[in-house]
């Protein structure tokens, strides 16, 4: 790790100054991926801010009968939180997919969002990396690519977003509230993460200076039937080769709302509303889900080592669906979870 | 490059296994340094340093943390608990023993992580299941497969809590 100057924030205002718009200082909460990063000299902040002692360690009721997830709440408490437990059960689950017990412990709800893609190539210095470096190259787009992505790559980037949680929030359609010196702005969740393009070193569209503070759950839980099914190569502390996270409402036997976010198979969580779309109105039955799972992956594009992962996304989806109307597991472990074990 | 001057260190108050203390770190050192450089309480091992492993887990104002992934200068005012002050005094605590009863540990290199996580497990409340310790326990590895007996242990140990809870 290189050296770096520190200060502590006590208020937002004194937060935004200290970080000023340099790119080379960073806030820190949690720190679980950035101080991995800076001990890999990938991240070599020269100065960073604790951001740790500011007012945003609550959660507390939204606006129309959501929830507001402070940005400091740690993902155990969230996770755990009896509110998210009760209206947000698919939320909950999505967390306690991801990492260990210690980690979601320390790590926070903001840091989640802006935690850092795990493709080896990011992570090696040896290699090619336009995310790292931009301009250098991909070494995973001819290289060993098998968890990397199927869905909006470019010519620059094949790496995925590791979030579980973020794959929660976006089938929730949730809300990002962020700070910066020209004050609050909202930002939805699915344009908070942005597709790699022509600029993959740009994860989201957070302004450099801004801080968040909030994450905004709407009123709609999918406490009936949501499901959030993780794949991956253990059963436990592994990123997702495909995850997904379904919310459904379903009335008189006919679906009147789908909701189906895929993580692991792109640089932002995936959501395609006109493939949800065809879900509503319909039987909740296989061949709808089939139909619809197709029409998420219609623009799908393999690489040497993912190829399978089009087909497991299309199967995950179909599984997912059929869980949710099911909610065969509702009652069956206080830590819901989510293997590729059968039941 | 012109050399510029290291940037200070800071003062800080942390109070480890019950013991208040004044310490003066560097913005970049970890809280698993600390106590190991620093303060000579080599119980806490360094696995890693990345996370991945569990062998630094400490419990951190009650709640288990890994101490690698933690800078110690932000941890002003904090409560830290390592292997060192689980024992009350000449008395191990009900897991240090279920460990040993149970046969949980073969090398014993990962075991201070194991236990300081389990403590934090059973805390935490939401383990019922051998399944649950598995899935709870995920962050820390033993490389020797002791696997099996650390779950009994544990589940021991959440048994006779239980017991007494009731009691």
């Amino acid at each position: 790790m290189n050296s770096f100057s520190f200060a502590v924030a006590h208020n937002i205002e004194g937060a935004l100054a200290e970080i000023g718009t340099s790119a080379n200082a960073k806030f820190i909460a949690g720190g679980t991926n950035l101080l991995d990063l800076m001990k890999e000299n990938v991240a070599r902040p020269s100065h960073l801010v604790d951001i740790t002692r500011l007012p945003l360690d609550r959660i507390e009721e939204g606006p129309e009968g959501g929830l507001r997830l402070g940005a400091l709440v740690t993902n155990a408490e969230t996770a755990y939180h009896p509110q998210v437990e009760a209206r947000y059960p698919l939320l909950s689950k999505a967390i306690l997919a991801g990492a260990t017990a210690q980690i979601r412990n320390m790590a926070t709800n903001g840091g989640n969002l802006l935690q850092r893609t795990r493709c080896y190539y990011f992570y090696d210095l040896a290699t090619a990396c336009n995310k790292r470096q931009p301009g250098s190259g991909c070494a995973a787009i001819d290289g060993y690519n098998r968890i990397h992505a199927i869905l909006g790559t470019s010519d620059r980037c094949i790496a995925t977003h590791p979030s579980d949680m973020c794959v929660g929030l976006a089938a929730l359609d949730a809300t990002v509230r962020v700070q910066g010196k020209a004050g609050e702005r909202t930002i939805p969740f699915l344009e908070f993460h942005r597709l790699p393009g022509e600029t993959p070193e740009i994860d989201t569209n957070l302004a450099l200076g801004e801080v968040i503070v909030a994450i905004d759950l709407p009123a709609k839980g999918f406490v009936e039937h949501h499901a959030y099914l993780k794949l991956r190569d253990r059963t436990s502390y592994a990123f997702a080769i495909v995850s997904v996270a379904v919310g459904l409402e379903i009335s008189g036997g006919s679906v009147s709302e789908a909701r189906i976010a895929l993580g692991g198979v792109s640089h932002k969580p995936w959501r395609i509303p006109d493939a949800e779309r065809l879900l509503v109105g319909g039987a909740a039955d296989r061949q709808n889900f089939e139909r619809a799972a197709d029409a998420i992956l219609a623009g799908a594009k393999e690489f040497q080592y993912n190829s399978f992962k089009i087909e497991l996304a299309r199967r995950a989806i179909v599984r997912a669906l059929q869980q949710a109307v099911d909610m065969e597991d509702i009652n069956d472990s206080q830590i819901h979870r989510t293997t590729t074990e059968p039941r | 490059m012109s050399s510029t001057p290291l940037p200070a260190s800071q003062n800080i108050q942390i109070t480890i296994n019950g013991a208040a203390k004044q310490i003066s770190v560097r913005p970049w050192t970890s809280l698993l340094d600390l106590l190991r450089e620093q303060l000579n309480l080599t119980g806490t091992k360094k696995g890693c340093d990345h996370g991945q492993c569990g062998a630094c887990t400490v419990l951190l104002n009650g709640k288990r943390v890994l101490s690698c992934l933690t800078l110690a200068v932000m941890k002003d005012g904090a409560d830290v608990v390592t292997i060192e002050g689980l024992q009350h005094g000449d008395q191990l605590d009900a897991l240090q023993q279920a460990f040993i009863d149970c046969d949980a540990f073969q090398c014993g290199y990962c075991t201070p992580g194991q236990i300081c996580s389990a403590v934090g497990l059973i805390r935490e409340g939401k383990a019922k299941t051998a399944d649950d310790v598995r899935e709870l326990m995920s962050g820390n590895i033993c490389r020797c497969g002791a696997y099996p007996n650390i779950v009994e242990a544990i589940q021991r140990v959440m048994e006779t809590a239980e017991a007494n809870g009731r009691a």
